[in-house]
């Protein structure tokens, strides 16, 4: 029987999942869309992965999670590791670009960059306020055309003149693409531009001030859009690399930190059966009305969180715990 | 004349020593009601939508605190290009039909200045007496400084985390009736030795981050959603410089103190940038040259003292590749995302370690 070591990175958009061997090769893996209900799109991914692994003789003996969902995900898996998803995806990236010196990532609500030196991450700023230039504005923008997202690259490739597009604010940007269209710009010299604003929008925001050297790795939903990729390569004069796997790199980068805890259970597949329910409730202790969330599988309190104090979670878990138990 | 009611905006703990400051000129202090969303809700509600989010803090605390009735609103924002942050203030809460006198303190530059305004809090305050309550009420704000630094040094390596924050909160219970100069200095002392009889777990060489920015949002936990706390608590010693009494005693010091910043900040400033922004990047410049680890900035969104700092800390980042932080703080309340970067921050700063170490 092989050891195994199960990732899950569960975005707003997506969720992905591996399962890594000890010598870090991926024996299975899934990505599908998280449609805003985590919890589903996990048992989901499990019930894809299970016979991925069937005949392979593995038995998964650490899980980690990572992405926006990770403290929810990580209790129903009883998770070994639980962890921001800049540093998963410096260590998935790192294991296959042992050299690599930046990563951008672009995905369906946020955007990073992390710069690496010796294999070791130095550096990393992700986008604050504002959601401009991220795949939630492009797949927006998208519609807004009647083009299919997945077909916007094609069309940015095929431009000869980009048209200018404001890309500091997703509204300004809006505004031009409307006006560009009216006066009869060609939609693949829009769509080029659009592709151009998003890298601009990156460079001068998230990526303001740091040193891009090369090998540079491109991750995240958006680094799908070759038109994204080649105005990457041309603003910034270096090779861009994309994998194909580039978006499990979260998932990839958790497994090797689970399997790095040293901690041991093993894992059954069959978590995907049991009932687990969220319940969200403001607290009401005090003006702060804090939104607490927790988790209950088959009926009993297993985890709480989004309390700013320590009454907060005594408070719903009481309330949880007195609840009627739904099967 | 009767006791005047006398309100003032939130920052940190400091609360304590303006009561004192109030109440020893003979006024009554009315202290607002601590800060929650509703604070910030209630102040963006009447402020300009692209003020600062201070300015909406300070609003709020203002119409929680009038509820109960107030003569004295005391205020010592402002200092950067919103000079008339306090007199916008009153304008609005006028408008609103609220009374009151202002008192600002932000345009004292001698202390023969700054106690005339104080007695203006309460008239009859004898000049004497304004004195000793500055006197007194200052002593506390800096014991309050000083076991704060203790904790943002310490707590991440605590054995017991609690005891820290049992032995803080007891603290500061008891500063509110330590009113003369020997039962501050005395409850200060006996803190200070309760903390550090408190077992620690620290390594020899822990990390260090130092926090620079804007005044309020370093010194409001409530607005910058803790950073401090969760800094420390991810095994990191936190070194912050900005506090009450270093803006009194550099605001005194006036133009010495500006020069003297602006030479510390090395290569990197000719002119004074205004507000704190001269003191971010001189003690960006002097920690890094120290050895820290790292640095965390922050700033209310549109700050323009520190928005001009950062492009100086940026390149200083860059040049030296050195780890800073930018944190932009708006009227957004979603903590994720800072435990997210804190998180990211800290697990980055301890894998440069291990490389410098040669593990």
């Amino acid at each position: 029987m092989r050891k195994g070591y199960l990732g899950v990175d569960i975005g707003s958009i997506s969720t992905k999942a591996v399962v890594i061997a000890e010598d870090h090769t991926i024996l299975a893996s899934e990505y599908l869309w998280t449609e805003g209900n985590p919890i589903a799109a996990v048992k989901r991914v499990l019930a894809a992965l299970e016979p991925q692994l069937a005949g392979a003789d593995v038995e998964v003996v650490a899980v980690g999670t990572t992405g926006s969902a990770r403290e929810l995900i990580g209790s129903v898996l009883g998770a070994q590791v639980v962890k921001n998803e800049i540093t998963a995806h410096a260590m998935g990236t790192l294991s296959l670009h042992a050299d690599v010196r930046t990563i951008f990532e672009i995905g369906g609500q946020d955007s990073k960059i992390i710069v690496l030196r010796d294999g070791v991450p130095v550096d990393y700023a992700m986008n604050t306020l504002c959601a401009a230039g991220t795949g939630s504005f492009l797949s927006s923008q998208s519609r807004r055309l009647g083009i299919p997202v997945e077909e916007f690259g094609d069309y940015a490739l095929r431009s000869t003149r980009p048209t200018r597009i404001a890309g500091r604010c997703t509204v300004f940007a809006e505004s031009d693409l409307v006006h560009k269209a009216q006066i009869g710009y060609a939609i693949e010299d829009i769509v080029a531009g659009l592709c151009d604003a998003i890298v601009n929008n990156y460079l001068n925001n998230v990526g303001k001030g740091k040193e891009i050297e090369a090998p540079v790795v491109f991750q995240g939903g958006v680094s799908k859009n070759v038109g994204v990729v080649e105005a990457f390569k041309r603003i910034t004069g270096h090779d861009v690399i994309v994998d194909d796997c580039g978006h499990l790199m979260g998932a990839l980068g958790i497994a090797l930190l689970a399997q790095n805890t040293g901690a041991e259970e093993r894992f059954d597949f069959g978590v995907r059966d049991l009932t687990f329910e969220t319940m969200g409730d403001e607290c009401g202790g005090c003006p702060n009305n804090c939104e607490v969330v927790f988790v209950l599988r088959d009926g009993e309190f297993i985890d709480g969180w989004g309390n700013r104090c320590a009454t907060g979670i005594e408070r719903v878990r009481r309330a949880a715990e007195g609840a009627p138990t739904v099967g | 004349m009767s006791r005047r009611r006398v309100t003032f905006p939130h920052m940190g703990e400091y609360w304590i020593a303006f009561e004192t400051l109030v109440e020893l000129l003979g006024a009554q202090a009315v202290v607002p009601p601590r800060m929650t969303r509703h604070t910030l809700e209630a102040g963006a509600h009447v402020s300009p939508e692209f003020v600062c989010v201070p300015f909406k803090y300070n609003m709020g605390n203002f119409l929680e605190a009038l509820e109960g009735g107030i003569d004295v609103i005391v205020q010592a924002g402002g200092g950067c290009r919103f000079g008339y942050y306090g007199e916008v203030q009153e304008a609005i809460l006028r408008d609103m039909g609220y009374d009151f006198d202002l008192v600002n303190l932000v345009e004292t530059t001698n202390l023969p200045m700054l106690v005339r305004e104080l007695r203006r809090i309460q008239p009859g305050a004898s000049y004497p007496r304004a004195v000793k309550a500055f006197l007194i009420a200052y002593r506390q704000a800096q014991a309050i400084e000083a076991v704060e630094d203790f904790v943002r040094k310490n707590v991440g390596f605590a054995v017991d985390r609690g005891a820290i924050d049992r032995v803080t909160a007891r603290f500061l219970r008891e500063l509110r009736g330590a009113r003369t100069l020997r039962a501050v200095r005395d409850l200060r002392s006996t803190t200070l030795a309760a903390l550090g009889a408190i077992p620690l777990a620290k390594p020899e060489n822990p990390l260090r981050v130092g926090v620079v920015g804007e005044l309020y949002v370093l010194m409001e936990p409530f607005a910058n959603h803790n950073i401090e706390r969760r800094l420390a608590e991810s095994g990191v010693e936190v070194h912050r410089f900005v506090t009450l009494t270093s803006l009194i005693e550099h605001g005194l010091a006036g133009r010495t103190f500006v020069r003297k910043t602006i030479a510390a900040a090395g290569p990197w400033l000719e002119f004074h940038l205004g507000a704190d922004a001269t003191e971010s990047v001189a003690k960006t410049w002097e920690l890094m040259n120290e050895g820290f680890d790292g640095m965390v900035h922050v700033k209310p969104f549109g700050c323009m003292p520190e928005v001009s700092a950062m492009s100086v800390l940026q390149r200083i980042s860059r040049e030296y590749t050195f780890p800073i932080m930018f944190m932009s703080y708006d009227a957004q309340t979603a903590e994720a995302g800072v435990d997210t970067r804190v998180e990211a921050f800290c697990d980055m700063l301890q894998m440069r370690r291990r490389r410098q170490s040669g593990a």
